[in-house]
């Protein structure tokens, strides 16, 4: 017995030397370890043995079973290795893949995320309004008194007496600020309208309002907070610019400018040779505005401000025309 | 508003190179908008040299000129007097643009070719000399541009005004910045007149009907004027801001207008009936023809400037064409008033006329600069000729307004703008702009500081005004950048708006690109779509002043803009399409109210089911794919209780009967899956098979669970055993399932559908439905025996109740 599981031993690892490739060793490995195979059957046979014989036999062939099945293994490998290395085993990698396409989503939303994301971390709530909006919410709880130039600012479109096409985000300061007793920290994302369509300007297009109210609260906080979401946006070298600017429902009033994305100031046709691109206008919250929600002029400050998303998608994408936003055309989409 | 330097100059001193002075002016609020020179149309304008002179043999007044270009000799004809051999004179070369606006192009003048324009100096707007050529010095280069040749330079600045300043619609404005950014002198013009008697009160009278519209109507007469054209100075001020001279009197109107900001009209006195002005509203309405031949309707409440009998001007809009001014006007009145600026706005507006007057006046004048505006032009027209003032000044109105007092606190101004300013500094920045500061006396409450406001800054009412004067003169860029004190309160989640980016998420996984389109829709879509006459989607919401027709409501649907896009998607090869879009549609409600706005889904499939599938058979998609999509959307919310049911024909308008599901949860219809019919896609010019899937988002919020809940992993593992039943094909394989479920068998965890088949060898009008129903228990491992009996049992029920047969 001895003499025979080391000739099993010897000739499987001689045969497994001298096979070939990996169907001879799978056909060694049936031949000694399968079912049948010459080593299985030695196992089966130790029960034959006197009892006093059969733990040191079945050590023994467990051993050598193991050792095998190790070389085997190995020996397989290698065999398989080999083979695909030389390219007798290989299937066409160039091939595409079985398509498991991803959609794209819009840029204005991914825009419109990103925006959303850089505030909702600094602790802002999102907030939203209807697009059909009161003349009041629109324009005179925001002080554009009636029969004010300062409408002339933003080409309207009208549906009925009273009711209009939102013209930018910032009813949603006055429907927050009547809902909710300060502090309030809100944004609002949404489509805006005006009347008004050329290379730049597109009759619906997206705008995100911001608003903090608080005690305290200093234009160097406005300041402060733009800032930080402009080096977020772009990146943390740019450059910005406050600017003295007007609207009726901020005072003071602050159009901010970045150096142009595109020439670094030195002048170009993005930014009409100025060197500077208007992306937000700001300001610290109007008396007037507060006194139409009936918040305390003399215990709280705020400012709110506004942030067209097509402008900061085609600064960051670098679009030509915002008209392709609306096109739906699959050779823009699919870019982002 | 347009600057020159030129015209700038003659007021304040510029020191800083122009650029710089831009960027100050920008820093400063008034945004220079863009620099050009004034002068620019001369660089296509070059020193020629006129080498040869012949006749032309079709003109007798005309001459064939060969003028030197520096580079070549040119043909050019020519009708000046004075051309000579070796003169020097300016050639527009084709393209230039004259100061009148005529483009130069090469051609042939009487059959004789002509490659330019030889000019004279009015031509070219530099003198006043329009006799000859303007005989350049003969030292210049020839071929150089004329531009530089003569070294003309008058940068003009475009200054894009916000309509809080009034006051900077004019040149004086401008200057008083320019002062305060240079802390510098100003000189202004000198407006005093001494009137020796008021022999012109006796000849004409002015009467305010209307004095809360015009409190104030200045006026003054002339007699023995001569129309005629301005001196070239006046006409070069006009120039060098893009206004072209009209006449003497209408050049100093407009002039002293850029100057000081104040509009004035003159009147051709002798055309007033009765010598009057009456300011009034007339009360009825009436036809009124302006200065520029327009006939106009006009309300009865339009403020007009009447004589005796009948209206003369629309006030502050533009005057009539009857009483202007005309060549062989004698005697002149020259008005200068304030008008309500919303009254001018609302005339302005409903006339759809506006005017460089109606732009000052609906902003606001200076009430208090009327008589000196006036002055200055009545100055004007004697210094320059036009004509003799008949002394007496006419200066009609109410209790002139106060200049405003302002009470400023210093320490609430710093902590409005963040600043650590002390008052001295304050009062500095704040007279450096016309504004006049005292102390308050100590024993005011507040304390603080008194800030006069100038009455041409209109625009500054309150404490918070006079604070953006402060930052505006200190410089924005100086405020120190802080931070707001965040409260620790988390970000509250906005459900809606997480739904929808989820949502999004999603789609976009399953392979649906985002479509944003615009929320118009045009008056016929209703009916392109084929929605039911009571259908709430034809309550359209009308925008009374739309761009275009094809934009003309809001949409109800938004299926147009879809379909819109596959169209166009199409005309550029593209056929495989899948899209989505999340968006409102807005349903009329009643008249002056709001619309419903729908947060809506709509997804849409159309082309192959896998795009560019190598292995595929080139499948088209079909109604399944887009279903799968949409329970994929839904399950994947973690909706429950989701059904999908036929949607009866006559239901489907838009949709494909019998290929249409409905979706319904808890009874309510949240939305449908559907091919599109195929007359729909035909009125939208789509020419292949569309899949879509529409969802009220607003009613997928309702039911969607809060909080998921938990359920015990089973422990034992289950037995599944499978049915064939072959059935009518008209049975709906969901009513077996639906069936299995009913038998509320308590071993049956689930039951599914794993195949349909029709065709050979299943008999016609029979299809075979394969379900697996799957057993398990909660309580021990199942044997075979039982779920046999209980799988039996269930198999025989169905061939029963679906009248079925079992596969042979």
């Amino acid at each position: 017995m001895q003499a025979s599981i080391e000739e099993i031993h010897s000739t499987a690892l001689s045969e497994i030397e001298t096979a070939q490739d990996a169907e001879t060793l799978k056909a060694l490995a049936t031949r000694y370890l399968g079912r049948k195979g010459r080593l299985t059957q030695f196992l089966r046979d130790i029960a034959k043995l006197p009892p006093q014989e059969r733990p040191a036999a079945g050590r023994q062939a467990n051993t050598v079973k193991r050792e095998l099945e190790k070389r085997f293994a190995e020996a397989l490998a290698q065999a398989e290795n080999h083979a695909a290395a030389h390219g007798e085993d290989a299937i066409d990698v160039s091939l595409p893949g079985r398509p498991a396409r991803v959609g794209s989503l819009h840029p204005v939303t991914q825009v419109n995320q990103q925006i959303c994301g850089i505030f909702s971390k600094l602790g802002f709530d999102i907030a939203e309004g209807p697009e059909v909006e009161t003349d009041y919410y629109n324009f005179e709880a925001l002080n554009f008194p009636p029969h004010h130039p300062a409408r002339d600012m933003q080409d309207t479109f009208f549906v009925s007496d009273g009711i209009v096409l939102r013209t930018h985000t910032s009813p949603l300061q006055v429907r927050v600020m009547e809902k909710t007793a300060p502090p309030v920290k809100t944004i609002a994302p949404g489509k805006v309208y005006r009347c008004d369509s050329d290379l730049t300007h597109t009759p619906m297009f997206h705008q995100v309002e911001g608003l903090l109210v608080d005690e305290g609260i200093s234009f160097g906080d406005l300041k402060g907070t733009l800032t930080a979401f402009i080096h977020r946006f772009f990146d943390e070298r740019i450059r910005l610019r406050f600017r003295p600017s007007f609207f009726p429902f901020t005072e003071p009033s602050a159009e901010v400018d970045i150096l142009c994305v595109i020439c670094r100031g030195s002048g170009c046709r993005v930014c009409s040779h100025t060197g500077w691109l208007e992306i937000l206008g700001a300001g610290m919250v109007h008396p007037a505005v507060f006194e139409n929600v009936g918040y305390d002029t003399s215990r709280y400050t705020g400012f709110a401000f506004g942030v067209g998303v097509e402008r900061l998608a085609m600064l960051k994408h670098g679009i030509d025309d915002i008209r392709r936003f609306f096109e739906s055309d699959m050779r823009f989409l699919s870019q982002f | 508003m347009k600057v020159s330097l030129s015209w700038l100059k003659t007021y304040v001193p510029v020191n800083l190179p122009v650029g710089d002075l831009a960027d100050k002016l920008t820093m400063a609020g008034l945004e220079v908008g863009s620099v050009y020179d004034r002068y620019d149309y001369l660089k296509a304008v070059i020193v020629g040299c006129i080498r040869e002179i012949a006749a032309h043999p079709a003109a007798a007044h005309l001459k064939c000129c060969r003028v030197d270009t520096g580079d070549g000799a040119v043909s050019v004809v020519c009708g000046a007097p004075n051309t000579a051999v070796g003169m020097l004179a300016p050639l527009a070369l084709p393209g230039a643009v004259l100061p009148d606006g005529r483009i130069i192009r090469a051609g042939q003048i009487r059959g004789q070719a002509s490659a330019g324009m030889l000019c004279s100096a009015a031509e070219l707007a530099l003198e006043s000399d329009a006799a000859g050529l303007m005989a350049l010095d003969d030292r210049l280069t020839v071929g150089e541009d004329l531009k530089s040749a003569l070294q003309l330079n008058d940068p003009v600045l475009e200054i894009e005004l916000t309509p809080n300043r009034p006051d900077c619609l004019s040149i004086i404005g401008i200057a008083r910045e320019v002062r305060a950014i240079q802390d510098c002198e100003m000189r202004l013009p000198d407006t005093r007149l001494h009137d020796e008697n008021d022999r012109a009160a006796h000849l004409a009278t002015v009467t305010l009907q209307a004095p809360d519209l015009c409190p104030r109507y200045a006026a003054r007469l002339f007699e023995d004027i001569r129309v005629g054209p301005s001196p070239f100075w006046l006409q070069d001020r006009l120039l060098s801001v893009g206004q072209k001279p009209v006449n003497n009197i209408v050049d100093i109107t407009n002039f002293v207008m850029l100057e000081t900001g104040q509009p004035l009209h003159a009147f051709d006195f002798d055309r007033l009936a009765g010598q009057r002005i009456v300011v009034r509203k007339p009360g009825k309405t009436l036809t009124f023809t302006t200065l520029d031949g327009k006939e106009r309707q006009l309300t009865a409440d339009t403020l007009m400037i009447c004589d005796r009998e009948r209206a003369v001007a629309i006030a502050g809009v533009m005057g009539g064409q009857d009483s202007e001014i005309k060549s062989h006007t004698r005697r002149v009145l020259l008005e200068s008033a304030y008008f309500d600026p919303a009254s001018i706005r609302k005339t302005a507006k409903a006339l759809g006329l506006s005017t460089e007057a109606s732009h000052r006046f609906e902003r606001g004048v200076d009430p208090l600069g009327v008589v000196d505006a006036l002055n200055r032009a009545a100055r004007l027209i004697v210094e320059t000729d036009c004509g003799r003032l008949i002394e007496g000044l006419v200066d009609t109105h109410t209790a002139l307004p106060a200049p405003r007092n302002i009470a400023l606190a210093p320490e609430r101004a710093n902590r409005l703008l963040g600043t650590r300013l002390a008052p001295e500094e304050m009062t500095q920045l704040l007279e450096s702009i016309g504004f006049k500061v005292t102390p308050r006396a100590p024993q005011t409450p507040e304390g603080g500081l008194n800030v006069q406001v100038p009455t041409f800054r209109v625009d500054v009412k309150r404490p918070e005004d006079i604070m953006e004067e402060i930052a505006r003169r200190w410089g924005y860029d100086r405020i120190p950048t802080t931070f707001p004190k965040i409260s620790t309160a988390a970000h509250r989640e906005n459900r809606p708006l997480e739904l929808r980016d989820r949502i999004r998420q999603m789609m976009t996984g399953f392979g649906f690109s985002e479509a944003v389109s615009y929320s118009f829709g045009a008056t016929q879509h209703p009916d392109m779509l084929k929605l039911a006459p009571d259908d709430k989607r034809r309550r359209l919401l009308r925008i009374l002043n739309p761009l275009t027709e094809d934009q003309a409501v809001m949409r109800t649907s938004l299926l147009p803009g879809l379909l819109e896009a596959v169209k166009r998607n199409a005309a550029w090869q593209i056929r495989d399409l899948k899209l989505f879009e999340i968006g409102h549609i807005f349903i009329a409600a009643a008249e002056k109210q709001q619309p419903e706005e729908i947060e809506t889904l709509t997804a849409l499939w159309t082309g192959a089911g896998e795009t560019g599938l190598w292995r595929s058979g080139g499948r088209n998609c079909d109604f399944y794919d887009m279903k799968g999509v949409a329970e994929g959307l839904l399950g994947g919310l973690g909706m429950q209780g989701l059904r999908f049911t036929r949607l009866p024909a006559e239901q489907c308008d838009y949709l494909k009967p019998g290929y249409t599901a409905q979706i319904v949860v808890s009874t309510r219809r949240v939305g449908a899956v559907a091919q599109l019919a195929h007359d729909v896609l035909e009125n939208f010019g789509v020419t292949q098979p569309a899949y879509i899937f529409e969802l009220d988002l607003n009613q997928i919020l309702e039911h969607l669970p809060d909080v998921r809940q938990f359920k015990a992993i089973p422990k034992f593992p289950a037995i599944a055993r499978d049915i064939t039943l072959i059935i009518s094909r008209r049975i709906e394989a969901m009513d077996i399932i639906d069936s299995v479920h009913g038998l509320s068998e308590p071993l049956v965890e689930k039951a599914y559908l794993f195949d349909v088949f029709e065709g050979r060898p299943i008999p016609e009008g029979q299809k075979s439905v394969s379900l697996r129903i799957v057993y398990r228990s909660g309580s021990g491992t199942l044997e075979d025996e039982r779920v046999n009996r209980i799988h039996k049992d269930i198999t025989d029920r169905l061939v029963q109740q679906f009248g079925a047969s079992l596969p042979a």
